[in-house]
């Protein structure tokens, strides 16, 4: 059923779910929400299924209007959204009727904001997801960004029943200065002592060239050893790749799958949506953390989703 | 060129690389599809995707559902195993290909590069096998091996805005075909009518690690009438089975 029109798409806004797997081995990126965390909680909040497509919006300028009444959640940047004018509290579920008006027109923090549908959006999947990539083309709708009067349709509506939220202690905060925790490797051997010494030690600014593939850092140059090629390999995700000028980049959803640059670490999975926040001119420290470590970090988030989960799920009984 | 025993390498809390060795070869190639198909065979809770790569492959797993350690033990283990898996059989996928005017413009460029004529270096890009060491950077996007050195020829110094999806180029050493359009710094010697990649395909990819190609010079008015039924999914792409170590056992 339709459930939504475009009235103004906003510099980027996409359909998006968790991602594409299997298809990496044919260069195909994975995709989906870059900030995985309130693309989640958007979802459990409207009473969705976690991974069920939603629109990932990013900046400001996106204005839509609603064709029936539902519930929603907008969750991750604080892009200012109203409700026909009013401000619409975020990180909870509200009802709209047919014919609001959902605006995102300022940057309070963060860059990208999630507006999750009760039954999800109803696109047709592409190799088995709702993804939308627009440097390969496909998923989400005809493989592009969101135009003006797109007409989008979801696979169910509800109207709301009881009003639910998050409890404040689980939301997470959009800094100008981030703290990425990483695990050295797959080539931190390609560098000199110092130059790994720079990497963990130095303060980097995010540049104006970072987007879903990758956010490009400027500060010191890390030094290699000798050359910055590789015989190209896979590249994960949250992999900071450093070419021959010395510059991270760390890169995301929408990352080539394989690639001849070498990577001195990879940002650990729990830290992702941090970076995903991330604006221009904030300024990010990595900090290298044991396997255990990072293992104790995904756990952690994992149980502030399980317990989210959970307090909705005894809220709604 | 191969490593006394395969390294493990760190690709954050998600991923594990298996490296064989350093180097482009196809018996490292074969070890890193052995170890997929091994892994793909024991089905391994909380592998969830692997990625092929040169001399490597790259291990996807959920650490909620298997402990890494535990994982690298599994992995080390099944890469150094002499009993590793025995390939299928390679397929052999051929790639109609318009050589020279409009359609490779660099063809000339090339032959006077190398002291042929056109024709001589038609014949040596069409006489010979590529293998598909894997696929990457964009998607559908072969890495060959396997090209002559004697029609080697240096990139563009300005690259193109735009070359046509299915363009068959030469860069270094090297020979690829671009699978979508896309600016790029390659010789251009033809195209391809066929669709490297195409999402509304099952499978979407025409070509898999470990396949091996090889391009068959057709005419301008071939090169339509294949293009027309690639259009309506009509095409029917020859492929065939190499017989096994005709050409990866060294």
């Amino acid at each position: 059923m339709k459930i939504l029109e475009v009235i103004q798409p906003g510099p980027l806004t996409t359909i998006q779910d968790l991602g594409r797997y299997g298809y990496q081995q044919y260069g195909v990126p994975p995709s989906g929400a870059l900030d995985n965390f309130a693309f989640r909680v958007g979802n459990l909040l409207v009473g969705n299924d976690e991974s069920a497509a939603s629109l990932e919006i990013t900046l400001f300028g996106c204005r839509l209007r609603t064709l029936k009444a539902t519930a929603v959640a907008v969750t991750g940047a604080d892009l200012g959204a109203t409700l026909n004018g009013n401000p619409l509290p975020t990180w909870q579920a509200i009802a709209v009727h047919s014919g609001d008006v959902i605006s995102f027109p300022r940057l309070n923090s963060g860059c990208r904001a999630y507006l999750a549908f009760t039954g999800g959006l109803d696109v047709p999947l592409v190799m088995g997801s709702a993804a939308t990539c627009v440097r390969a083309g496909i998923g989400g709708l005809e493989g592009r960004p969101l135009r003006r009067g797109d007409i989008l349709h979801a696979a169910a509506a509800a109207p709301m029943g009881r009003k639910l939220g998050v409890p404040r202690e689980y939301l997470p905060v959009y800094g100008s200065q981030l703290e990425l925790r990483v695990r050295l490797g797959p080539q931190d051997d390609y560098f000199t002592k110092e130059g790994i010494n720079t990497f963990l030690h130095s303060d980097y600014a995010v540049s104006a060239q970072s987007d879903r593939m990758g956010y490009r850092l400027d500060g010191p140059p890390i030094r290699h050893k000798g050359k910055a090629d590789i015989i190209s390999d896979g590249i994960p995700s949250g992999a900071v790749q450093v070419p021959g000028d010395g510059l991270p980049i760390v890169l995301l959803a929408d990352r080539q799958t394989t690639g001849g640059y070498t990577k001195i670490a990879t940002v650990i999975s729990a830290d992702i949506a941090k970076i995903a926040q991330a604006m221009p001119g904030n300024r990010v420290r990595f900090r290298q953390v044991s396997e255990d470590e990072a293992g104790a970090a995904l756990r952690e988030y994992e149980r502030a989703i399980g317990d989210i989960r959970h307090l909705l799920q005894d809220t709604d009984h | 060129m191969r490593y006394k025993e395969p390294r493990l390498l760190t690709g954050g809390d998600k991923s594990i690389f298996v490296e064989f060795g350093d180097g482009i070869d196809p018996e490292l190639n074969q070890r890193v599809r052995r170890l997929r198909l091994a892994i793909e065979k024991k089905k391994i809770p909380g592998v969830t995707e692997t990625v092929p790569a040169y001399r490597s492959l790259l291990v996807y797993f959920e650490p909620l559902a298997i402990n890494p350690r535990k994982l690298r033990e599994i992995l080390f283990s099944l890469a150094e195993s002499p009993e590793s898996e025995a390939l299928p059989e390679s397929r052999l996928i051929e790639v109609p290909t318009a050589y020279g005017g409009e359609y490779g413009p660099d063809l000339a460029f090339v032959a006077a590069h190398n002291g042929l004529s056109e024709s001589e270096v038609i014949q040596l890009h069409t006489g010979t096998p590529y293998l598909v060491y894997m696929i990457g950077f964009v998607p559908g996007f072969p890495y060959l091996g396997g090209m002559s050195s004697r029609i080697a020829a240096p990139r563009l110094e300005t690259p193109r805005a735009k070359i046509p999806a299915g363009a068959v180029g030469i860069a270094g050493g090297q020979t690829g075909i671009y699978p979508a359009d896309s600016p790029g710094g390659w010789r251009l010697i033809g195209r391809t009518p066929l669709k490297l990649f195409d999402p509304g395909r099952e499978p979407a990819a025409l070509f898999g690690a470990g396949d091996y190609l090889s391009f068959t010079s057709i005419t301008r008015e071939e090169f339509a009438r294949i293009k027309a039924d690639v259009e309506r999914r009509a095409y029917p792409v020859k492929e065939t089975l190499m017989t096994r170590g005709e050409h990866e056992n060294p």
